[in-house]
């Protein structure tokens, strides 16, 4: 048996029932422990990818960066920072709509920290494992733009609502070419969850979702440019935009109340890339030929616990390391690029990424009928377990048309079994 | 009682900020407190195991059509905060409308039999069932195939289009209502620009 995370939180509250405290408080409990995690893995990135962004555009722009702060590299830099922003005075702005001035903050928090809560960070490590679990996480991260707006509106500011302007209609036009490039993927692996579609994904990096064919090659890329827009990261920062609007529509905030949102940013460039590794750059397996046989062996078949969490541990550290290499080409291209108009981040959404995107979802969807008709299978590899949909629709011969086309949305429903008779 | 406890936090949060929308003049708050109401609802479908439904009406209604209406907002608000002044005779109409609306849904919640009901639904509230698994049975009712049965049994069954078409009815609708509100502000701002030429 896997002890997977939810079993583990099944485990900390069988536990603390047997402490003789009650069913709801043990669930309570457990219920604080599993979001305690989580808000360290909201705090966690943010701190360090804080500090890499400093460093790395110290370096673009020929300068050391933090050096002083913790030693040698400045490693501390992103705990001094904080330090100096909770000594700050929670400033209003007399013109500001109070009450939604002080809650815009907290709504992007909610919703960066919520989005955490979907994302497995290895094999059954995932808060709240859930089939439709990209779909929600999609759902909750969109919300994120309703906090920026509402700062923009109620800060009584002209930047402010120009920033928070600005900011609505690039995440309105950008999350349609992202969710079809999020599709794509989706189809391929035939499930929306996401613990299976990144356990579809070992073997060698052949298998990764990424090399399945030319459209998930392309939108893995599609996907990046509107990812690092939504994240309202450089080239896309039109919300902020401080060579033209002070600082958007944090233009008032100080403090404490600013720093929430910057936690929010680095939270949901991290989510958004971690996405991106599961639905394409194969999750938490290393790619490497013969070694995530060896691992998936510690994981699923060792009689410890000890070697499956083991394992479960070198997933992680390979699922952040992928996602942090990813935060990091993020961090690059802003210091690298300039920052794009309004017209031309529209432009660029509306009248090159959808119909690209568009393109690559007929692709992705006629592909495997394609590569069926032609005898040909996915590329792939024997070490892998993954059960590409045109492999199974070879078998078309076999029955009649009729039953054949009967026969695809049983696929996900077989995909799923087996990997619960595995869980088991 | 946990279940219970989380279902009355969200059905007063759901019904404070539907309050909230009605007792408030200033839009933005109104749009901030239907937000906090649907969100709650949100939870109420999680609570019910309904987790497809209620990650849409997270999508469709909270990130995006409030969204948009705040945006809306922010366009056309010609002053800093816009507020909404209401005169007392459409106060008296709109209560009159919502008492009747409130007394239909009323009647019909009393109206049913609810011990007759055979079983309430066990709330998934332990972390290894939380999944609800609804999206696949809704994807298959979509296609016309109970999520019940076996699949190849029915196969020559009376209705095979299942909720397919009247899906794609309502999104052709959408569709033509999105192609008329691109003309209509497509022909707004031709005349805007003339009036600006005129102006020059």
């Amino acid at each position: 048996m896997i002890p997977t995370l939810a079993d583990t939180a099944t485990t900390i509250q069988s536990t603390l029932e047997g402490w003789e405290l009650s069913e709801g408080w043990a669930m309570f409990l457990a219920a604080v422990i599993h979001v305690s995690l989580v808000a360290g893995f909201f705090g966690l990135p943010a701190g360090i990818f804080i500090w890499a962004e400093r460093k790395v555009s110290g370096r673009i722009q020929d300068r050391l960066g933090p050096t002083r702060v913790g030693g040698k590299f400045g490693w501390l830099q992103a705990i001094a920072d904080g330090g100096k922003l909770i000594q700050k005075e929670d400033l209003v702005p007399a013109a500001a709509d109070g009450p939604l001035f002080r809650v815009a903050p907290y709504v992007v928090v909610v919703s960066s920290l919520a989005a955490l809560m979907f994302l497995p960070f290895s094999d059954g490590w995932i808060a709240v494992s859930l089939d439709i679990g990209l779909y929600l996480m999609l759902a909750v991260m969109s919300l994120e733009v309703i906090g920026v707006i509402l700062a923009g509106y109620s800060s009584g500011s002209k930047w402010a609502l120009f920033g928070g302007m600005r900011e609505a209609a690039q995440m309105v036009s950008y999350e349609i070419p992202m969710s079809i490039c999020v599709v794509i993927p989706v189809i391929t692996a035939g499930s929306l969850n996401l613990n299976e579609i990144g356990a579809m994904q070992s073997g060698w990096a052949a298998n990764w979702i990424l090399f399945n064919d030319p459209f998930t090659f392309f939108a893995f890329f599609i996907y990046f440019v509107c990812a690092t827009a939504s994240c309202k990261r450089a080239p896309f920062d039109l919300a902020e935009a401080e060579s033209e609007l002070v600082a958007g529509f944090l233009t008032e905030y100080s403090g404490f109340r600013w720093s929430f949102f910057f936690l929010a940013e680095y939270a949901s460039m991290f989510a958004v890339c971690g996405i991106a590794v599961l639905l394409f750059l194969g999750g938490w397996h290393t790619g490497i030929p013969g070694l995530d046989p060896l691992i998936n062996g510690l994981r699923y078949t060792s009689e410890s616990w000890v070697f499956s969490w083991l394992a479960n541990l070198l997933g992680f550290t390979v699922f952040f390391g992928k996602a942090s290499l990813l935060v990091c080409v993020q961090i690059w291209v802003r210091w690298t690029l300039p920052r794009l108009r309004i017209d031309q981040v529209m432009m660029t959404c509306l009248k090159y990424l959808v119909p690209i995107s568009c393109v690559l979802f007929l692709g992705a969807v006629v592909w495997p009928l394609a590569l069926s008709f032609t005898g040909h299978t996915t590329w792939g590899s024997p070490t892998g377990n993954r059960a590409a949909p045109a492999m199974q629709l070879q078998s078309r011969d076999a029955v009649p048309p009729s039953t054949s086309a009967l026969r695809l949305p049983r696929l996900p429903l077989a995909a799923s079994d087996s990997n619960e008779d595995a869980g088991r | 009682m946990t279940e219970q406890t989380l279902f009355f936090i969200f059905a007063i949060l759901a019904g404070g900020g539907a309050l909230g929308v009605v007792i408030l003049q200033d839009i933005v708050r109104m749009a901030f407190s239907l937000i906090i109401s649907l969100g709650s609802t949100a939870g109420l479908f999680f609570l019910l195991g309904a987790d497809f439904v209620a990650a849409t009406q997270l999508l469709v209604y909270v990130g995006g059509t409030l969204v948009l209406l705040i945006f809306g907002v922010m366009l056309t608000a010609s002053g800093p905060f816009r507020r909404i002044k209401m005169s007392s005779g459409e106060t008296l109409l709109g209560a009159a409308v919502g008492l009747l609306f409130f007394s239909v849904i009323a009647f019909t919640v009393i109206g049913v039999n609810w011990q007759a009901v055979p079983s309430h639904r066990q709330v998934a509230t332990t972390p290894s069932d939380q999944s609800g698994n609804t999206s696949r049975a809704i994807g298959m009712r979509l296609v016309g195939i109970p999520a019940d049965a076996e699949i190849g049994l029915h196969s020559d069954s009376g209705s095979r289009t299942g909720y397919l078409l009247p899906f794609e009815i309502v999104s052709v609708h959408l569709l033509v209502v999105l192609v008329g509100a691109a003309y209509l502000a497509r022909a707004k701002r031709h005349e805007s620009t003339d009036a600006a030429q005129e102006d020059a």
